[in-house]
């Protein structure tokens, strides 16, 4: 990232044109745009339990996001988070129903170990295929995720299935399972699901920001997404690295298990999920695959998540799922934005002279 | 054998075109977009919203063919979303196809709350808005129009050049930049009678996520038919048999879990795409502007 400024201002040109249009749609709908805003903003931060849920929608798309970027730096682009993360729970869940003796220390480390490689399995899947048959990693993935919606609910319903609950759940895991014992975060949010695996995923965001940028391994992942053929040439296998890297992103969005299953429910329900995978393309996108951006980039797109779930209530027409258009928009808008030219804005501002205009990185 | 006979009967072969349909017509409209070019993820999307305002025409009109038209003009405004950002904004073309993707996924719900006030779906439509088996026929004839297109007039030579060599296209005095909004129109009208044969032929509403998955599955399809329209008809067709076939054992008590066979489709899918029947070359400037 030479242009690390020119990239902020282009996110938030692509934020600020993203929400601006996607309130005015709201006029059509017959609802005040300002007063709309002020729902999202006050749902989201109106009390500690509010913030504590929109912390908690935070630590999954931190999950998914760094997901996303990871593959996004290989060059792929993995749409299949949903459907890791979802076998990543499912697996997660059934070792805490299978096995409820096991004692506590052990019996969370061992769900998140299965949880997060059955998400990684997920992913290798797709990452061997593109590597090694070629096949479009985006066709896969998306049927990755209809195959683990299926295996869910197959797992949940038939096998492992709550007989006391009217609900599309699991039983509940064994208690030596539950990250309660060891939870300061909830102390700050009371009753609200936020848990300890915020830290997890601030943690998990350092230490991938690290490996990306400050290790041969990164280097390695990311000169195979950018030009694969003069990585080939200079001793990097691109292949190897592709598949290395959709099983990393695979195992990332497995983590979700810990925040959903491990650190608030402790069990599995169907439809957990308002659908982080694809969340996290929108908070990838947003922290232009950064690991540490996509930490202010999830908690914006956790914050709206919350905030929209009150529209339902406050407003006549607009319904939570207004949340995915304004994301769909958001989208939009950075990806358009990415190619704004800076390079006549240069030639007209004398400040922006004063580095010269001679990197020249148009086409 | 008795199980073979119950499945392979006149109905099959009913149940088999009607779910190919949809197929046909998402997958001819991703010819259009990728011969030309531009990488189509945002099937999906088109069809959503084709199913959507098909239904919508419909319920307003009592006339299925309003509906059909009026989804079709829904996927073609669909398309222009994606065509002004991956065209004129030159944006990533996947991203901006996803993008589509969610959009209708959050836009369906928001015109149900406006119109008849429900959380995502529309009311049900009664026989006469509905088609019988009309959208069947009109699939093959289309795909047949596309097939007599593409392998013997100069449009076709025009669209398989776009998508191999643009600057060839410019030299003989052709608009690349033209041409490529032209298909992309024609691929979300194509779509949207997709998402259109939906709601108003396999379905009696629109409800939402009803593509599950069709989009892509069309996709591949096409990858599978390698971006040509005869083999990528055949494709369609076995992707619809396998989807028949899945239907069909529900019925039938064979010991093996629901769940299972509904992801019979996909897997089938993944290896297909896998190559493992034969490799497909991609039009070589696919995704590149």
């Amino acid at each position: 990232m030479h242009d690390v400024g020119g990239c902020v201002i282009r996110s938030l040109i692509g934020l600020f044109v993203g929400l601006a249009i996607s309130l005015s749609i709201v006029a059509f709908a017959g609802e005040n745009p300002f007063s709309v805003f002020m729902i999202l903003i006050r749902s989201a931060f109106g009390s500690p339990y509010d913030l504590g849920l929109a912390l908690f929608y935070t630590t999954s798309l931190i999950f998914t996001g760094l997901s996303v970027s990871l593959a996004f730096q290989a060059g792929l682009f993995n749409i299949g988070a949903e459907g890791q993360l979802t076998v990543a729970a499912l697996a997660a869940a059934a070792t805490g129903v299978l096995l409820p003796e096991v004692p506590s220390p052990w019996a969370p480390l061992l769900a998140t170990t299965l949880g997060i490689s059955a998400g990684a399995l997920w992913g290798f899947i797709p990452g061997w295929l593109k590597s090694r048959r070629g096949s479009h990693e985006v066709i896969v993935t998306m049927m990755m995720n209809f195959i683990a919606a299926a295996l869910a609910s197959y797992v949940v319903l038939d096998l492992i299935k709550n007989p006391e609950s009217q609900n599309p759940e699991s039983k509940i895991l064994g208690p030596g399972y539950l990250l309660k014992d060891y939870d300061f975060v909830q102390k700050f949010f009371v009753d609200s699901p936020a848990n300890l695996s915020l830290i997890l995923a601030l943690a998990l965001s350092v230490l991938i920001y690290f490996f990306l940028y400050k290790t041969i391994w990164g280097y390695e992942l990311r000169a195979s997404g950018q030009n694969e053929v003069a990585s080939e040439m200079a001793g990097i296998s691109s292949k190897r690295w592709k598949t290395l890297a959709m099983t990393i992103a695979g195992a990332l969005a497995g983590f979700v298990c810990v925040n959903e299953i491990l650190g608030s429910s402790g069990r599995y329900k169907i439809g957990f999920s308002p659908e982080y995978g694809f969340v996290g393309i929108a908070v990838a996108l947003l922290a232009r695959s950064h690991p540490l951006g996509v930490i202010a980039s999830a908690f914006l797109f956790g914050a709206l998540q919350k905030g929209a779930s009150d529209l339902d209530i406050e407003t006549a027409t607009i319904t939570k799922d207004f949340a995915r258009i304004i994301q769909a928009i958001l989208i939009f808008s950075v990806a358009g934005a990415t190619l704004i030219d800076f390079s006549w804005i240069r030639q007209k501002c004398f400040f922006w002279k004063k580095k010269g205009v001679t990197d020249a990185n148009f086409e | 054998m008795q199980i073979l006979s119950e499945i392979f009967s006149f109905y099959f072969l009913l149940s088999l075109l009607r779910g190919a349909t949809p197929l046909i017509f998402a997958s001819m409209a991703g010819l259009f977009s990728e011969r030309s070019g531009l990488v189509q993820i945002g099937l999906e999307g088109m069809m959503l919203m084709g199913a959507l305002f098909a239904a919508a025409g419909a319920l307003a009109t009592h006339s299925p063919w309003m509906g059909f038209i009026l989804g079709g003009g829904a996927g073609l405004i669909a398309a222009a979303i994606y065509g002004f950002f991956a065209i004129e904004l030159k944006s990533d073309q996947v991203v901006t196809g996803t993008a589509l993707n969610l959009l209708a996924i959050g836009f369906a719900p928001f015109v149900t709350k406006i119109l008849y006030d429900s959380t995502g779906s529309t009311p049900g439509l009664d026989l006469s808005s509905r088609f019988s088996f009309e959208p069947i026929l009109i699939a093959l004839l289309v795909s047949g129009v596309i097939y007599y297109l593409y392998h013997r007039s100069q449009l076709g030579i025009v669209l398989q050049f776009c998508g191999e060599e643009p600057a060839a296209v410019e030299t003989a005095g052709y608009s690349v930049r033209s041409w490529r909004w032209i298909f992309i129109l024609v691929c979300g009208f194509l779509a949207g009678l997709g998402g259109a044969s939906l709601s108003l032929f396999l379905a009696s509403s629109y409800s939402p996520m009803m593509t599950a998955g069709r989009g892509f599955i069309a996709l591949a399809a096409l990858i599978f038919g390698k971006w040509k329209p005869l083999p990528t008809l055949m494709a369609c067709l076995f992707f619809a048999t396998i989807e028949a076939i899945q239907i069909r054992l529900q019925g039938v008590d064979t010991g093996i879990p629901v769940p299972w066979m509904q992801a019979l489709p996909y897997v089938i899918t993944i290896v297909a795409l896998a190559g493992f029947f034969g490799r497909s070359q991609a039009p070589k400037a696919l995704g590149k502007i």
